[in-house]
């Protein structure tokens, strides 16, 4: 080991989870909450780089394209300052291991963070202190924002310092050939994750009808020749049972969308995804692309194809 | 409304629109807008009960990925200063459902405002990376936080209008936006981070690692598999490719002849 040992203080990590409470303040559709993660990692940044050029480097790849949920992203960036601590001190961390753990991570997290604090935690609470609002006290929006920021506050600390054990535990162990083989996995894993979050988070719909059949009879709900009253919302419950939501006209409505989700869902997402991978290694800018694409949906808005 | 109230209520807008992206403290969720809204007009009861009604309302209202959620920061404070202003002239009840009306399609364009503030960023981002090329931490801080100023100031500016002007031409001016731009925006918002995904992509691919992201995005079609599921399976996957590589060239090594031990055996009667 080298005699000067850089490590990450106390203060030093309490300064990177201060700042990481700011991870979506510059949230952009190019690389969403790449600014924030680089401004929460500045401390530990200055704190393990003292050369300009490293310095440089270190803040262009925490640049990089990140999105989670910002709570469950504590774990993430503690497990990345273990990874730059021990890059900075010697270790071959690459920039790819770095990225590929970064990127592996966010996407099962985000799984976990969203139902957890945006559907679970903050549901609850919310409308715990709302009805006691309701009410006109202000105990409600009291409860809310102390509960709240208690557990958040605490999960980010936590999360964080364990992240940052674990990486380093992880690290540690590490000899060349190891690292060679996480920088590998992390790739692998990264890229699976994306082919994940592509299909999942990038939606695509084409709304234009292709065809309008006429059912044959029995294949759907005949409303008209219902019996009456409850024994009628039977029959046509049981039917839909039966049949499916195609069961409700009597004529069957096909759309663009629904043709291209036969082949794969997710299809025109995927050739969009690796058109701009293209458009990318072409040099074209990537707020060109964005604008563009946001042109296309106002256009098929407005004609009536998307 | 008094100047000092004024002051107040933009200090209050730009907390709830900073907020508003960050998702960190809630400032900008009805509970704690329209409480302190209500606090600073002198009407605090009144802004908590708005409050903890917006509040049921807008419990399922969260940002997943990038998909942008209705704003509950420009609902929460729009429809707090409505309120205010209605309770001059009508009782409390007329004021709060009023308010209540305003909120959905208040947020509705708070939607909108937060969506060019994210493509504003883009630029913004660039400017950081600049200061990162120069090792400039002080830049790239600087840019971090005008770009959350930016977004304090999207609802900061249409509660100072709406604290001047009479909230009629206000309302009616955040629903002049049609329907085809709004709704474009929002087509145009769900293909944009294929962007990002591609950036990341060119990145980290190289042909031997292609065929894990046409798995990734078959197994995603099946929706019952959670992200973790995903996450799960992305990592058995690394795990059993990275060991089969390690026994293939253990193999090699220590082989010898030729690769086919039944063949050896054979050869040795």
């Amino acid at each position: 080991m080298a005699e000067n040992e850089v490590k990450l203080s106390v203060a030093d990590r309490r300064s990177v989870w201060w700042r990481h409470q700011f991870l979506q303040g510059s949230w952009n559709y190019e690389r969403m909450q790449n600014g924030g993660w680089c401004y929460a990692m500045i401390p530990a940044i200055k704190a393990l780089y003292k050369d300009k050029e490293e310095q440089a480097a270190a803040l262009k790849r925490h640049l990089e394209f990140y999105n989670t949920q910002p709570f469950v992203s504590a774990p993430i960036i503690g497990v990345t300052l273990a990874l730059e601590e021990e890059r900075a001190n010697g270790m071959p961390v690459e920039d790819q291991t770095i990225q590929g753990v970064k990127v592996g991570m966010m996407g099962p997290l985000a799984g976990v963070g969203d139902p957890v604090f945006w559907f679970t935690i903050r549901p609850i609470l919310g409308a715990l202190g709302a009805s006691m609002a309701m009410g006109g006290s202000i105990v409600g929006p009291l409860l809310f924002f102390i509960a709240w920021n208690i557990i958040r506050m605490a999960f980010l600390w936590y999360t964080q310092e364990f992240g940052y054990s674990v990486g380093t535990t992880i690290a540690k162990d590490l000899s060349g050939g190891l690292l060679g083989k996480v920088t590998e996995g992390a790739s692998i894993l990264g890229m699976f994750i994306i082919g994940a979050l592509v299909q999942r988070w990038v939606s695509i719909s084409f709304t234009p009808v292709v065809s309008r059949i006429e059912q044959a009879a029995g294949a759907y709900i005949d409303w008209a020749n219902l019996p009456a009253g409850s024994d009628g919302i039977k029959e046509a419950l049981t039917q839909y049972n039966a049949i499916g939501g195609t069961a409700l006209d009597s004529i069957k409505v096909t759309t663009l969308q629904d043709n291209l989700n036969q082949l794969i869902p997710g299809l025109a997402a995927v050739c969009l995804t690796l058109l701009c991978c293209k458009l990318l290694k072409k040099n074209v800018s990537p707020i060109t692309i964005i604008l563009a694409l946001f042109a296309v949906g106002i256009v098929g808005r407005l004609l009536g194809f998307m | 409304m008094n100047p000092i109230s004024m002051l107040l209520v933009i200090v209050v807008a730009f907390f709830a629109g900073m907020e508003g992206i960050l998702d960190e403290f809630q400032f900008h969720q009805p509970l704690i807008a329209c409480t302190l809204i209500g606090i600073v007009t002198g009407h605090p009861t009144e802004g908590i009960i708005l409050g903890g009604t917006l509040q049921m309302m807008a419990l399922g209202w969260a940002n997943i990925g990038a998909a942008v959620a209705p704003d509950a920061a420009l609902a929460s404070v729009a429809s707090a200063i409505i309120m205010v202003k209605g309770l001059g002239g009508a009782d409390m009840e007329t004021a709060i459902n009023t308010a209540i009306a305003l909120a959905v399609p208040l947020s509705v364009a708070g939607l909108f405002l937060t969506m060019l503030c994210r493509t504003i960023a883009i630029p913004m981002v660039h400017f950081m990376d600049a200061e990162a090329e120069k090792a400039n931490f002080r830049g790239v801080e600087m840019w971090q936080l005008l770009a959350i100023g930016l977004q304090g100031i999207r609802i900061a500016i249409p509660a100072a209008m709406l604290c001047m002007i009479p909230a009629e031409a206000v309302t009616a001016m955040l629903q002049a936006m049609p329907d085809w731009l709004a709704g474009g925006m929002a087509v145009g918002g769900g293909m944009v981070a294929a962007v990002g995904y591609a950036m990341v992509i060119n990145m980290m691919a190289t042909p031997e690692v292609w065929p894990f992201f046409a798995l990734g995005f078959v197994v995603a079609c099946i929706p019952s598999i959670t992200l973790i599921g995903l996450g799960v399976i992305g990592v058995a996957l690394a795990l059993i490719y990275l060991g089969l590589k390690d026994l293939a060239k253990q193999g090699g090594g220590a082989g010898g002849g030729s690769g086919d031990p039944l063949g050896d055996i054979l050869n040795d009667y």
